[in-house]
Parts: C-alpha cells; sequence; structure tokens
C-alpha cells in the first residue's frame, strides 16, 4: 500500500504546483488568477511575493519529494530491513536549525526597505518638507467620500471639490493621500497598486503611490464595515498627465457648482 | 517528584470509587473520560453546525444571490429563498466562532486533554474533579448564548469573529450574546487550563519523568499554560466591549464617533487597542488550536512507524519556542491596521522566528518516518497528511509575516487558505486521526478501518480541492467577507474557479457521513478492542478498554519514555513504558548518537 499512499500523497504538490504553473503563465481555462495588473512605478511587493514563492517552492517540492521517497522506501508491508532505531541526530537537528534560521532572517532584514518606502518615508516635496495630500478619502458605511483641495492647495476651504466614490490622479506622479473614517473600520485597497490601508475613525492617516498608467481601476473596501460593506466600491482614475487632470478637476468643479446652484433654485 | 498520587477527593482512592446512579456517572460525573467523550460528542455536534454554516458561504460565492434548493425558502421566506447581504455575514462570523470557541478548542483541550491527561500520565483522575465538571458544564451557557445569537435580530452575530469595534459596538443584541459566549467559552477553558497544569505537574505516576512525558502531554502542558496567560486578557476586552455597548463606557470609541447619522455620547477610546488586547489572546489561541494536534501526531507516529520518535527534545524544545514566541507576534494581525508601522517591524522579525520552530517538528517528524516499518492504518494516514498540510500552511504563513507582501494579501483569501490548512488540514486532520487512534480505549470498540481509509481518502482530496485554490484567489487580491466579490471588475471572472471550490466543499462535508455512520456503528457493534489493539508503549495502553473509574486496575511504574519501539532490549517491536527491565540491563545508551 506504500506505493498508493505515497503517490495520493504527491497528488497534491503535483497539482497544487501545476495550478500555480497555469495561473503564474495566465494558461487557459484559468487566465487572469493571478496579480492583477500592477500600474506602480515600484515593483517591490510583487518581487518580494515572487522571491518567498520560489523560496518556499523548492522547501515544498523538496520535502514532498522526500515524504512521497519515505512512504514508499520504508512501507511495512515491503522493507525488509530493520527498523533503524534511533531517537535523533544532534547533528541534524543543528543543521535543519542553523538554516531556517539564517533564510529566515534573511527575509526579514532584505524586506525592511520595501516596508519602510511604503508605509514610513512618505514623499516629499522638493523642498524637503512632506507632500500635501492631494486628495482626502473619508470611509463611511458605504462609501468613499472623497475631497479634492481645488485651486488653493488646502482642504476644508469654500473651493473644495466633493465627490463620492470617484478618485482621479493624474500619471507618474507621487500622490499622497490622507484617509480617514466617519463611522467604523474600512480597508482602502487598490489591488492594481499594491495599496492596503485600515481606516480607522478618530486617526488621520496617508498612503501614497506613483502610478505609470492610466486607466480606471478598482477601489475595495477590504475590511468588515457592516452588511453592505461588499457595495462598498470605488473607482480610481488614473489620467494620463497632470493637464488632464486639471481639465478634469476644472470641469467637476463647474458641474459641482452648477449642480449646488440648481438646487438652490428649486 | 511525585511518587504518590493526591487524594484530591474523598473517592480518588484507586478501589473505592462507588458506581453511582445515571447522572452522576454519565450527566455530572466527575469522571476525567466521562468528561472528556462529553467534550467530545458536544463539539462533534457543533462540528455539524460549523460545517453547514460554511457551505452556506460557499453556496452564495459560488451561485450568488440564487435560491437554495430546498432549505432556501425555509431560511429566507422574506428574500424569496436567497442569502441576504445581513444573513451572509452572519454566516462567516458565526462560522469562525463556532468551529474556533465551540469545536477546535474544545476537542483538542477539553475532549482529548481531559481523557488522555491521567491515562498518560498514569493517573487515577484529574487534580480537582469537580473543576473538571465545572468546565464542562460551563459550555452549556456558551452553548446557548452562541445559539440565542441565532434567534436574535439579523439572525446572529455579524461583527466577524474578531468583533473589532466600533462596528461591533453598533450591532444589534446579537453581539451582546456573542460576547458573553466568548467570555463563558473563557471560563471553561480556564477551569480546564488549572487542572490540567496541576494534575501534570503533581499527579505523574512513580517513575514518570517530565522527559518521559509523550508529546501530547508536552503540548497539553505548554497548551494549558497559554490559555492561562493569555485569555484574562480576551475576558477583560470582552466585558469592556460589554460595557461600551451596554454602559456606554466608550473603551473602543473615538472622540466624535457618529453611527447611523447620530453622534454616540461616549469617546476617547480607541478602535485599535481591542484588536491588541483580541489579539494578545487569539494569537496564542492560534497555538492552542495546533500544539496538542501536533503532540497527539507525535505520538500516533512513531506507533505505526515501529520507531522512536526522532529527536524528542528538541521537539519538546519547539513547543516551547513556539509558545514563548507566540506571545510576541499578535502584531501581524495588524500590519495594515494603522498600527504604527515602525513596531509592525518588531512582530515581522518575532513572526518569521516562529517558522522555525515549526520547520524543526517537520524535519523530526520525516526523520521518524526515515527508516521506519510505515502500517499504513487510518490513523497514521491522517497523521501523515497532518505533517503534509502543515507544511503548506506553514509556508504560505511566511508570505504574510512579510509585512510589504502582507499589505496585498491581508484580509484576501490567500489568509483564508493559510488558516485553512493549519486549522482544518491541520488539525481537524489530527483530530480525526485521534479519535481513530484512541476510540478503542475510549469505548473499548475498534473502528472500521475499510471506512476509515475511505473516508480519509475522500475528505484529503475534497479539502485540497477547496483550499489549495484559494491561494491563487488571494494572488488576485480576492478579498474575504465580501456577500458579492464579483461586484468588481477586478475580481468577476474569479466565479467558475469559487464554483469548483463550492462543489469540492459541499462534497467534503457530504463524505463526512462516512465517518459518522463508522463512528455510531463502531460504539455499538465494533469488534472489541483489548487493551492494547495498536501494540503501543503509552500508559493508557496498559489501562482496561475502556478504563473504569480510576483508571488503572495495577499501580503504573514507568520505567522508560513512550517511544521505544523496535527496541533492541525488549523482544518484541514495542517496549511498554510499564515493564520492568530485565535484570541487569542497560537501558542508558539507548541509541541516541
Amino acid at each position: 500500500m506504500g506505493k498508493f499512499w505515497s503517490f495520493f500523497f504527491a497528488l497534491v504538490p503535483i497539482l497544487g504546483i501545476g495550478l500555480f504553473v497555469f495561473a503564474i503563465n495566465d494558461w487557459a481555462p484559468i487566465r487572469g488568477h493571478w496579480f492583477p495588473e500592477l500600474i506602480s512605478k515600484s515593483h517591490v511587493i510583487d518581487n518580494l511575493f515572487n522571491f518567498i514563492m520560489y523560496l518556499t517552492g523548492a522547501v515544498f517540492i523538496g520535502t514532498s519529494i522526500v515524504l512521497a521517497w519515505i512512504m514508499v522506501k520504508y512501507d511495512g508491508g515491503s522493507n525488509k530491513e530493520p527498523v533503524i532505531y534511533s531517537h535523533g541526530s544532534h547533528t541534524l537537528e543543528v543543521i535543519w536549525s542553523i538554516i531556517p534560521a539564517v533564510v529566515l532572517l534573511f527575509i526579514a532584514i532584505y524586506q525592511m526597505d520595501a516596508w519602510a518606502n511604503a508605509r514610513m518615508y512618505r514623499p516629499t516635496l522638493s523642498d524637503g518638507t512632506e507632500m500635501p495630500p492631494h486628495a482626502r478619502v473619508t470611509g463611511r458605511q458605504f462609501e468613499w467620500k472623497i475631497q479634492y483641495p481645488g485651486k488653493d492647495g488646502k482642504l476644508d476651504t469654500p473651493d473644495d471639490l466633493h465627490l463620492i466614490n470617484d478618485l482621479h490622479v493624474p500619471m507618474d506622479e507621487d500622490i499622497v493621500i490622507r484617509i480617514e473614517s466617519m463611522d467604523v473600520l474600512h480597508s482602502f485597497f487598490l489591488p492594481n497598486l499594491r495599496v492596503k490601508q485600515d481606516v480607522v475613525p478618530g486617526m488621520q492617516q496617508h498612503i501614497w503611490f506613483h502610478a505609470v498608467k492610466d486607466g480606471t481601476y478598482d477601489i475595495v473596501c477590504a475590511e468588515l464595515c457592516g452588511w453592505g460593506h461588499y457595495k462598498m466600491k470605488g473607482r480610481l482614475t488614473v489620467e494620463p498627465s497632470r493637464e488632464e487632470f486639471d481639465k478634469w478637476l476644472e470641469k467637476a468643479y463647474a458641474e459641482q457648482e452648477t449642480a449646488q446652484y440648481s438646487l438652490d433654485e428649486e | 517528584m511525585s511518587t504518590t498520587t493526591i487524594d484530591s477527593n474523598s473517592q480518588s482512592d484507586g478501589s473505592s470509587f462507588s458506581v453511582g446512579d445515571f447522572i452522576s456517572k454519565y450527566i455530572f460525573s466527575k469522571d476525567h473520560k466521562v468528561i472528556g467523550i462529553q467534550f467530545l460528542f458536544s463539539t462533534l455536534l457543533w462540528f455539524i453546525v460549523g460545517g453547514l454554516l460554511a457551505l452556506g458561504i460557499r453556496w452564495q460565492l459560488a451561485w450568488p444571490w440564487t435560491d437554495m434548493p430546498v432549505i432556501g425558502n425555509m431560511l429566507f421566506s422574506a428574500e424569496g429563498g436567497q442569502i441576504s447581504p445581513e444573513f451572509y455575514t452572519m454566516l462567516f462570523t458565526m462560522h469562525a466562532t463556532v468551529m474556533i470557541f465551540l469545536v477546535i478548542i474544545p476537542i483538542l483541550a477539553g475532549a482529548f486533554g481531559n481523557f488522555l491527561i491521567p491515562l498518560m500520565i498514569g493517573a487515577d483522575d484529574m487534580a480537582f474533579p469537580t473543576l473538571n465538571m465545572l468546565s464542562y458544564w460551563f459550555m452549556w451557557p456558551a452553548f446557548i448564548c452562541f445559539s440565542a445569537t441565532f434567534f436574535c435580530e439579523g439572525h446572529g452575530a455579524q461583527s466577524g469573529w474578531t468583533s473589532y469595534p466600533p462596528l461591533s459596538v453598533a450591532n444589534g443584541d446579537a453581539q451582546t450574546f456573542w460576547l458573553l459566549g466568548v467570555t463563558l467559552v473563557g471560563v471553561s477553558s480556564m477551569l480546564g487550563s488549572v487542572n490540567y497544569m496541576t494534575t501534570i505537574i503533581q499527579m505523574r505516576a512513580p517513575g514518570m519523568t517530565m522527559f518521559r512525558l509523550p508529546m501530547t502531554i508536552w503540548a497539553m502542558f505548554i497548551t494549558a499554560l497559554l490559555q492561562a496567560f493569555a485569555l484574562p486578557v480576551l475576558t477583560a476586552a470582552g466585558v469592556m466591549q460589554l460595557t461600551d455597548r451596554m454602559l456606554g463606557t466608550g473603551f473602543f470609541i473615538p472622540e466624535g464617533w457618529i453611527v447611523n447619522n447620530a453622534a454616540m455620547a461616549s469617546g476617547g477610546g480607541q478602535p485599535l487597542l481591542w484588536q491588541h488586547l483580541f489579539w494578545f489572546y487569539s494569537h496564542p489561541a492560534v497555538y492552542i488550536m495546533i500544539l496538542p494536534a501536533m503532540g497527539m501526531v507525535s505520538d500516533i507516529m512513531p506507533c505505526f512507524a515501529r520507531k522512536p520518535l526522532f529527536g524528542y527534545k528538541p521537539m519538546v524544545y519547539s513547543i516551547c519556542g513556539i509558545a514563548g514566541l507566540g506571545f510576541v507576534v499578535w502584531g501581524h494581525h495588524m500590519f495594515v491596521s494603522g498600527m504604527h508601522p515602525t513596531l509592525g517591524m518588531t512582530f515581522m522579525v518575532a513572526t518569521m522566528m516562529i517558522a522555525l520552530p515549526s520547520a524543526v517538528k517537520t524535519f523530526n517528524w520525516l526523520g521518524t518516518l526515515h527508516g521506519a516499518k510505515i502500517q499504513y492504518t487510518t490513523p497514521m494516514l491522517f497523521s501523515i497528511s497532518f505533517v503534509a498540510m502543515f507544511v503548506i500552511g506553514g509556508l504560505s504563513g511566511i508570505f504574510m509575516a512579510a509585512t510589504p507582501v502582507d499589505i496585498f494579501i491581508h484580509d484576501t483569501y490567500f489568509i483564508v487558505a493559510h488558516f485553512h490548512y493549519v486549522l482544518f488540514a491541520g488539525t481537524a486532520m489530527a483530530v480525526f486521526g485521534a479519535i481513530y487512534f484512541w476510540f478503542p480505549k475510549m469505548f473499548g470498540r475498534m473502528m472500521n478501518e475499510t471506512l476509515g481509509k475511505i473516508h480519509f481518502a475522500l475528505t484529503f482530496l475534497f479539502l485540497n480541492g477547496t483550499f489549495f485554490t484559494m491561494h491563487i484567489l488571494g494572488a488576485v487580491g480576492f478579498p474575504r467577507r465580501l456577500a458579492d466579490p464579483y461586484h468588481y471588475e477586478t475580481f468577476r471572472h474569479l466565479l467558475p474557479m469559487n464554483q469548483f471550490m463550492s462543489v469540492c466543499a459541499i462534497c467534503m462535508v457530504s463524505v463526512q457521513v462516512i465517518f459518522a455512520f463508522n463512528f455510531i456503528y463502531s460504539l455499538f457493534w465494533g469488534p472489541k478492542a483489548g487493551r492494547n489493539p495498536w501494540k503501543a508503549n503509552g500508559l493508557e495502553w496498559q489501562a482496561p478498554s475502556p478504563p473504569g473509574h480510576g483508571n488503572f486496575d495495577f499501580q503504573p511504574i514507568v520505567y522508560r519514555g513512550p517511544y521505544e519501539y523496535s527496541s533492541p532490549y525488549s523482544e518484541e517491536d514495542y517496549y511498554p513504558q510499564t515493564t520492568p527491565p530485565q535484570d541487569g540491563v542497560d537501558e542508558s545508551g539507548d541509541g541516541h548518537h
């Protein structure tokens, strides 16, 4: 029975790795079952994921082969050799403690820069001061309120533009977004930019990214925020240039003003 | 240290146990074995509830907003047989709650901890039998509270099993019952934990030194320590959330908080505080949910390998290492929570290092199988599958430990895959193995091997079909806890894969009927087991099957560790811990090189 069970257990690594190979190479019938299109200047999260995947994949394949081999060779039904009466090996314990320790410590140190860049070093202006937020995104059940500072560059002034679920940013620029919550926890998730940050009522936080491709993308809420959590969907529009963005902003602002006037007339 | 057992109550003096009437024997029993079996039956019943809740989740993810056949109209007549978003939120909240608090923790510590600890250390019962009985009966108010949540508005608690405020504070009455239920489960665990620690330290049979304890007992001991130190924090946090809800204290409510368009009076609190307190318990709880399974696998495996456990002391030290580090890694659940990023780095390093003792354990299990004569029995298959699946669950943990990667995969199906590989493919499979292994001792009859192997093979296939595919969904960023993920363009094309997973999940739950049949049939009509059907070394196998109240019909004296299989000092391929050594033979140089 050893051969049968060995093969049976080996099905998981064989089919599992096969699934990953199909997904990574975007082969039919599972097209699009891998990372969504990356539109960020930084590739570091994808690269780090791949690095860990190949490393753990090698360990997975290694242990699977060893297990499959052991299950055939040491099958009690066919193995005529006497049992190796051993309680362990000090040398082996040292080897298989030190090697993983070194590898794990290496991963831990290797990724620190990426984390610091993503969460600690906020982009600065040319004079070295912190970049002001491009917009303020406020989560509330179940929508994203988006506030642009307008021409004066300051939030909470009369020329602000207020929109719902519609975030526009220019391409090829560092963008800082201020994120807040009005009610419960939400999480501001931009899959294509590999950005995710919980928004916490009572806290002001900033996230930043640098998009290099125009188009419209999903804004996902990734933290349970109530029954309507699933429909808390926003759209991120990356404008091809700063000029296009300014043009859009002007138009949207004009629309807001006329909408307000017409509301007043009623 | 312990050469005699403690007389903890007037009855615990071996021969003088009275049979008692039905109620004191089977209902309010102080016999650790009966209490263990009570825990086993209760948790297996809740396992069915938890499994059905999971199928509800899978139904919605595969066939969103469609009528559920047959039961749909009974459950949701108001929605025309469909699952509503509120109901979906309840499903994943209560699936996790039931599985964690009412199945995995009590089946490991409550059922197997209770049943095995006194038997494996050669004691006649627990140190505090009355406390032990209470630990089971405190589960019942918890069962009632959790059941009551289903009858509150919205059919159950809807804050996720993590119950993050402020949402949980704003949610309906079900949340109050949920918090009471969690607190009561905690009381039960705490009573058990005190008992286990005392029993293991004080009541070991003569000759049973700490380093002759079976791994199951080491794991239960460390688990009890974890519970004793971590649980008070959860209990306190639960009461704080309760007073936030009922009294308006505002521990977790920030200033100027607005919900449902109404400003709340209280404030000045911090929602992140709950997350710290919750995970300070619930991360060690992850180890409470895996260490006993590791211990039981470490006992089953040498028996069917007919070979000593490889690296007994490294196995013990790695359990201690996992438990110790387990207290300083809770922040890895909070990398994107808004916690200070510098703190994230500290937790990341600690989390990376906790992978090390897990790796050491895996290598030692493989070392145990190397050079063995493996008997492919049902318990052995489940144990080997525990190791194979734990490798997957352990390795996928490294992705999440890497903070930058976690930014992307946090709260996606990647994490769902990870913890189902650890908790279902790992712990639940080990528990199945342990049931097949110790069933003869519990009930004196054998379970059917053929049915057992069919149950194993089908469960193994379908669980991988359900959970392995979750990894690649996670890579797409597919978020958990969404009633309709296909609302987003990014995830719309993932529906067929989800349908495949749901079919596997339905099959996985269905084949448990084989197990249920085998269990119930064997309970009454299985062949008689005898004392030691597996030819194992542990003390429990020297007692009658099933052991009477008071356990042993002789005073066990321990001469060696529990893993002396194929020993050159024994004529057979096993060497029970109680067999005295032959005159003049020195067994101390026992093959350690």
